[in-house]
């Protein structure tokens, strides 16, 4: 019941956002549509809640399962459930998404309902996908977060958004067809069954594994997204607003590493092993390939996601190690992520809502005029590069530590990402934040109002705590993991 | 005998009533019209009501009538309802459109009703010669229809093409059932299979049966709309009146539907092994002739005829997967699926179609796509209409185009053929762009027209909102409509 509440309750809410925007040529009930959105997406947070604090730590299947049959013709069941590893994100992702909702507050005038229950909608359905244990169910909420996402990349994005939520779209579902057909597949070969419970069981022989391994990864490729299928990414988040880019990159980015290790590794565990080589070059390119990318980028939101394809690379690099300290890291860098990057996000939204530019170039000494923002997006930028007593150290610890385990010049090439990860992302703060002010415009800037304070004030509180205390981020997770590990250990053929 | 007339009742019903309307249409003034087209609506209702009583009257099971001619079976009555339903959507959607353009007369009304008498013995024809009869009732009717405008040059152009190419078509086809009939030497399509059964182990006869089986293909294929023998639907569509487009597109894809399952699958089933392959090739070249021209149309009308041919190439693939290796335990799941894609698909041609309709007014024809552009600034709620429609048309969860698209690729990977799956799957990607564009110029872009919507009859308004939110609802729960099409496939 709590899971199906997680999801339905942000989509009314969202169906009532829209339903009170009514006809919106006029702006009137522009402040009752933000009240409801607020609202709905606080009790959407609060009806999560429970999932953590009812969670039985030593039970590493699924919990808070609910299942009703669907479509009986084709076997699929409305099966829900979370585990150490996804209940996590459900909570993130109810969590960021009143953050999206208050720092659309005033940046979005122009249909205000429609922006809001987009939101709404979408983090409902994202839900959907982090609970799904079935695999058709997983697919209907993993394509229809494509819908509201080209909606708002498209109608409050930047000036070429057009061109980005078209690649978006076409890209993402060039990837979901693949894997679409993977699923039939595997319904076929396990008699009739969408039960993503019995697929793990289901034995399967290399060759097949291999093929159904390509299927998954395009769709999960393409979402993480890895290189060299990670083109749409820059270009998508430059394009969207602010909110639209932090629930990307919060959010979004984590369904294809969610698949990853859902549906990839416990179901291909063969194919897993005999391809980690290529998932681990894969990754290590986007970590060092990606960070000197990053590195002369003159956009902030550009650099910012170029950060994000690194970061992630590191997310994969840490399921195909398989041990542990791997996979638990790559867990945690995606929480930490999901913090980092929504607090980068929403700091250059900060400052483009003030300047209208994402150039570096335009800025210089902003912290000047705003102290108090430049020293929370100081912290937000140490917690980019991994500075120890930040989220971003746990994660990129942990699966250094992993790939030490496995291999020592792994663990070397992925150590340089703190090299580059400091380099891009201290460069660009310092050339927007220190010196003197580089125009009357920047001397010019008003600091963070309350509003803006109150929702980088809070991130900034959760990335010192995963940081500082990261156990109870992962007491949640060992017992999943190391169930999962034990289950990759034994072959199915 | 009796028996038999009460059988075919749903036919009389419609028969005695275009009849009537006729009649009673010539006393009526044209500011009157209403009450004939209430009348038409009547008949529909009359016949849907006379045809849940023989289904309710016989069970479930098939029953036949004048000697075999005529066959009464769920998958039947399930068609002809659907038809009822969609033609009675049509007259709903294209009232205003016609009274706007003087087209609404009589001869509008008795053609349509005609049209869908001969879509019903299409549907229920268990013979080559009531296959054949039911389909020149519909063709002659719709060729009228087509060039009703008589003084649009751009119609009488669009009715002759299509009646040369629909002729040629009837031609391929008679030939081969008379080649069928004299390997067979039988019309009856129960005859027909059980000498096909017989005869197909002589590799002499055999080739003789594929000669004929190649007409037929190719018939049935014309009459869907399937590449190569697509080109007259863009034609078709851009030239017809809208109202007439509509009617084209919707309901008899479904006697299309019902004409191939009753020849192949009734009829010639033991050579499954030889038209499944020709309907492969039918397929792939319509998915990707619809799918890649579709995109370079600047008219709307021509870009949905061009999703059409590409739409009926998807649904090819259901009926081309249900024997493997002479083993039919896929065919009732995998003709279930083509059925169920063909009712959903008229019901999403009949809300695209319907919009256009609806966005049309008197001096004004919505059919470029510059007509659509912000479309979301100026009605919100139509824009998420037309929204589901597109969305569903290009199958993506949660509106039922995604269950049709999928029971189809479902049948198709079951019958162990991956690679037609794949490239289907590639196909609608490409596909997936020129729906998008149509969302993209609702929703991106500013309206060239800032005007608000003209304001349209409540019942148009009601039946457009009720259609785009069926899809949303059948995505939802697609199982009833599934299963019933299943069912109705069990007891061919």
């Amino acid at each position: 019941m709590l899971l199906s509440l997680a999801i339905w309750v942000p989509i009314l809410a969202g169906l009532l956002t829209l339903a009170a925007g009514g006809n919106e040529s006029d702006q009137r009930n522009a402040p009752a549509v933000r009240l409801i959105a607020l609202l709905g997406s606080i009790a959407g947070f609060l009806v999560t809640i429970p999932l953590y604090t009812g969670f039985n730590l030593l039970n590493p299947g699924m919990q808070f399962v609910e299942q009703h049959a669907w479509i009986p013709q084709f076997n699929v069941f409305y099966t829900l459930g979370v585990d150490g590893i996804s209940m996590l994100f459900i909570l993130l992702n109810s969590f960021i998404t009143i953050l999206v909702v208050i720092a659309g507050w005033r940046v979005i005038q122009q249909r205000v309902a429609q922006y809001l229950g987009a939101f709404l909608i979408m983090s409902g359905l994202l839900n959907g996908v982090f609970s799904a244990l079935d695999g058709l169910l997983f697919y209907v909420f993993f394509e229809a977060t494509l819908i509201p996402m080209f909606i708002i990349i498209g109608v409050w994005g930047g000036a070429n958004r057009v061109y980005a939520a078209f690649k978006f779209f076409l890209y993402t579902l060039f990837g979901s067809l693949l894997m679409l057909i993977a699923l039939l597949y595997l319904y076929n070969k396990s008699g009739g069954s969408f039960a993503i419970r019995d697929w793990w069981k289901l034995p399967l022989p290399l060759d097949a594994q291999l093929w159904l391994f390509f299927g998954f990864l395009f769709a999960f490729a393409v979402k993480v997204p890895m290189w060299p299928v990670h083109t749409w990414l820059p270009d998508a988040h430059v394009e969207a607003p602010t909110g639209g880019s932090v629930v990307l990159a919060a959010i979004l980015l984590k369904l294809g590493a969610y698949g990853f290790i859902r549906f990839t590794l416990p179901i291909l565990p063969d194919a897993s092993r005999e391809l980690a080589w290529l998932m681990i070059t894969l990754s290590l390119i986007a970590v060092v390939y990606i960070g000197l990318v990053a590195l002369v980028q003159t956009d902030m939101k550009k650099l910012i996601a170029y950060s994000s394809i690194s970061h992630m690379g590191f997310v994969t690099l840490g399921f195909f190690i398989f041990n542990a300290y791997g996979i638990e890291g790559a867990l945690v860098q995606m929480i930490s992520h999901g913090f980092v990057s929504a607090a980068l996000f929403l700091c250059v939204g900060v400052m483009y809502e003030r300047m209208h530019s994402r150039n570096i170039a335009d800025y210089g000494g902003v912290v000047n005029s705003m102290p108090k923002f430049a020293a929370l997006m100081m912290l937000f930028a140490m917690a980019n590069c991994g500075l120890p007593a930040t989220s971003g150290f746990v994660g990129e610890f942990m699966v250094i530590m992993g790939a030490m385990k496995a291999n020592f010049w792994l663990a070397f090439a992925a150590a340089s990402t703190l090299v580059f990860g400091a380099a891009y992302t201290l460069w660009m703060y310092k050339r927007v934040i220190f010196g003197a002010p580089a125009n009357d415009q920047v001397a010019a800037l008003a600091d963070l109002n309350a509003r803006e304070f109150l929702v980088l004030g809070t991130l900034a509180i959760a990335v010192l705590w995963m940081g500082v205390y990261p156990l109870p981020f992962t007491e949640v997770m060992h017992a999943s993991v190391n169930d999962l590990l034990r289950h990759l250990a034994l072959p199915k053929y | 005998m009796m028996l038999d007339f009460i059988v075919v009742l749903p036919e009389l019903v419609l028969l005695f009533g275009a009849c009537a309307l006729m009649l009673v249409d010539l006393y009526v003034k044209s500011e009157q019209r209403r009450v004939s087209l209430a009348m038409a609506q009547a008949v529909l209702l009359l016949a849907a009501v006379a045809t849940l009583l023989v289904l309710l009257g016989s069970g479930g099971e098939l029953i036949y009538a004048f000697g075999k001619l005529y066959v009464a079976d769920v998958m039947a009555h399930l068609l002809k309802l659907s038809a009822y339903a969609a033609v009675s959507m049509v007259l709903v959607y294209s009232r205003q459109y016609l009274i706007d353009r003087d087209l609404m007369t009589g001869e509008f009304l008795t053609l349509l009703l005609f049209a869908l008498l001969g879509m019903m013995v299409m549907m229920s024809a268990n013979s080559f010669l009531t296959v054949y009869l039911g389909l020149e009732l519909l063709s002659l009717c719709l060729y009228a229809m087509v060039a009703l405008n008589r003084d649009s040059a751009t119609a009488t152009e669009a009715a002759m093409k299509y009646f040369v190419l629909g002729a040629l078509a009837s031609g391929m086809l008679l030939y081969g059932m008379s080649m069928l009939y004299g390997a067979t030497g039988s019309l009856n399509i129960n005859e027909v299979a059980k000498q096909v059964a017989i005869l197909s182990k002589d590799s002499t006869q055999h080739a003789f049966l594929i000669f004929g089986l190649v007409f037929v293909v190719c018939g049935i294929a014309f009459k869907l709309g399937l590449a190569p023998f697509h080109m007259w639907i863009p034609d078709v569509y851009q030239g017809a009146p809208t109202a007439v487009t509509l009617l084209i597109g919707t309901a008899p894809k479904l006697a299309a539907f019902a004409m191939a399952m009753r020849l192949l699958v009734n009829g010639l089933l033991d050579l499954a092994h030889d038209w499944q392959q020709m309907l492969a090739i039918l397929a792939v070249l319509s998915m990707a002739i619809g799918n890649i021209t579709a995109i370079a149309q600047s008219n709307l009308k021509r870009m949905l005829a061009y999703s059409t041919i590409a739409h009926m190439g998807f649904m090819l693939l259901g009926l081309l997967s249900g024997v493997v290796g002479g083993n039919w335990r896929n065919a009732p799941d995998a003709y279930g699926a083509a059925m169920f894609y063909t009712i959903v698909y008229v019901l999403m041609s009949l809300g695209s179609f319907g919009v256009l309709l609806f966005l049309s007014h008197k001096g004004f024809e919505c059919e470029k796509l510059e007509d659509l552009k912000g479309l979301n600034r100026r009605n919100p709620w139509y824009a998420f209409i037309v929204l589901l429609l597109m969305f569903s048309l290009a199958g993506v969860p949660p509106t039922v185009g995604f269950y049709a698209k999928l029971a189809v690729l479902s049948a198709v990977v079951n019958a162990g053929m991956l690679w037609l799956a794949v490239v289907a799957v590639l196909l609608s990607l490409i596909g997936a762009y020129y729906y998008l564009r149509i969302v993209k110029l609702m929703y991106f872009d500013e309206p060239s027209d800032a005007t608000p919507l003209a304001e349209r009859p409540r019942a148009v308004r009601l039946l457009l909102s009720a259609n785009g939110l069926a899809l949303l609802v059948l995505g939802i729960l697609p199982q009833p409509l599934m299963a019933i099409c299943v069912f109705a496939i069990h007891k061919l």
